[in-house]
């Protein structure tokens, strides 16, 4: 099958996930209890809330991540093209990824990649 | 064409139902005989119910949605996840015909449908109002993604050697042998390298930080229960198989049986085991393998699995890149 078998594979799955939480839903027994309904927390009372500041870190990470991941995209089609163009597609992408490379010494170096 | 769509659709139901109950029997097994004890014995001959009786046991779980919690997103999460599994399966090939989409871009597909589970586990993680869910599901984002990046860079050196993104054409170019015994080098670092960036991105063992049991209870899916709980479970273990479907295909052969050189006796010997049996005895060498590490080797600490990824596995595979490209450029390989 062509393109619209993703279409077909994308109801199949919500069609599982779907039916399996209705099944459950439909016999699975309810009681009501406050305390039941806390966010759980070591068995003790929730403190605070959960909507808060996080680290900066993961943050940093991801943009990093977001630099490389597109440089990443531009590999497949030079990847499968290759063969076509020879050695001087090869010196090109040597040159791109070098300079890629030093992006990533340089924060390296400046102290991105460091878990503080 | 109706009929194609409902086979298609059945298939993949039922795919999903049996390896749900065959992944989790067998890591319940492999985790026992590693140990020196038996694991599940009671349901059935040698236990082979328990995950059936398991199943029924999660369906029957009461569902709880903490106080706090975003109902929309907390019940989108589990749904979200399963869908995009049942996605990635499309254009795997399970045997010469078995094939749902033949797509001329198959490889890439995989790699874009896959990472988009990061989004379904912050969005369960975040939307939980829970402590130990938040952090789970942000350490969860900052490991999938780093390791997407090797995941991916290995994907284009198999690339390179073969020389197409269709996961059919990729099995034909390994009549001769598969990639593994001739791609030299920069096979053997591509496969390496796959498979530790991908059972980081499956969140297992020693990377399982975002649901380390000891220190966050069950990391993202804490607030889970009951069959939300087993879907984001079930689709843990598809991508399990799905990501060793990949490296089966792409470095082991896929459906090829094992050959040697062009038509020989030996060749044709090989030939009469159905391709079927060769992927998925491929695949299972995989899973289990992936199941192996997680009783080898302990659990790594956040800043041990980014220095891990961006100072190792990043540089060297960028460096694989170039050396998979230069062996294609000048025909090295067989």
């Amino acid at each position: 099958m062509g393109t619209e078998s993703l279409l077909v594979l994308f109801f199949a799955g919500l069609f599982f996930a779907g039916a399996a939480l209705i099944v459950s839903a439909l016999i699975h027994p309810t009681s009501k209890n406050p305390q039941k309904k806390e966010p759980y927390e070591c068995g003790i009372q929730t403190i605070g809330t959960s909507k808060i500041q996080f680290k900066i870190g993961y943050y940093l990470f991801a943009l990093i991540f977001l630099l490389f991941d597109v440089e990443l995209i531009f590999l497949y089609p030079w990847a499968v093209a290759i063969k076509d163009f020879g050695v001087i597609a090869f010196i090109e992408m040597f040159i791109f990824l070098v300079i890629l490379l030093l992006g990533l010494v340089y924060a390296w170096k400046k102290g991105a990649l460091k878990w503080v | 064409m109706i009929i194609t769509a409902l086979i298609i659709a059945i298939s993949v139901i039922t795919l999903f139902a049996v390896l749900g109950l065959v992944l989790v029997y067998m890591e319940r097994k492999v985790a026992a005989f590693m140990q020196i004890r038996l694991g599940p014995m009671r349901v059935g001959p040698w236990g082979i119910a328990q995950t059936l009786a398991d199943t029924v046991k999660l369906i029957s779980k009461e569902d709880i949605i903490p106080n706090g919690a975003d109902k929309f997103l907390f019940n989108l999460a589990p749904l979200m996840v399963t869908v995009i599994a049942t996605l990635a399966l499309a254009p795997l090939p399970f045997s010469d015909k078995w094939i749902i989409w033949d797509s001329n871009v198959g490889v890439f597909y995989v790699a874009a449908i896959s990472s988009l589970t990061v989004i379904s586990i912050l969005t369960g993680g975040w939307a939980s109002n829970n402590k130990y869910s938040l952090i789970g599901a942000m350490r969860s984002g900052a490991q999938i993604v780093s390791y997407e990046l090797s995941v991916g860079l290995s994907l284009v050196a198999m690339v390179l050697l073969s020389g197409s993104l269709s996961f059919s054409d990729i099995v034909m170019t390994q009549q001769d042998a598969w990639w593994i015994f001739k791609g030299h080098l920069p096979a053997w670092i591509a496969f390496m390298v796959f498979i530790i960036a991908s059972t980081a991105e499956l969140n297992r063992n020693p990377f399982d930080l975002p649901e380390a049991e000891s220190e966050l209870t069950a990391g993202f899916h804490t607030e889970y229960s009951g069959m939300k709980f087993a879907l984001f479970m079930l689709s843990e273990y598809i991508n399990m198989f799905i990501v060793s479907a990949v490296a089966a295909t792409l470095f082991l052969g896929g459906w090829m049986p094992l050959h040697f050189g062009q038509d020989n006796f030996f060749n044709h010997i090989m030939d009469y085991i159905p391709p079927l049996v060769w992927f998925a005895g491929k695949v299972f060498f995989i899973i289990f393998l992936i199941m192996w590490f997680r009783w080898t080797f302990p659990r790594l600490r956040i800043d041990q699995l980014l220095t891990l990824e961006w100072k190792y596995l990043l540089p060297i595979s960028l460096i694989n890149v170039l050396a998979a490209a230069w062996i294609t450029v000048t025909g090295w390989h067989f």
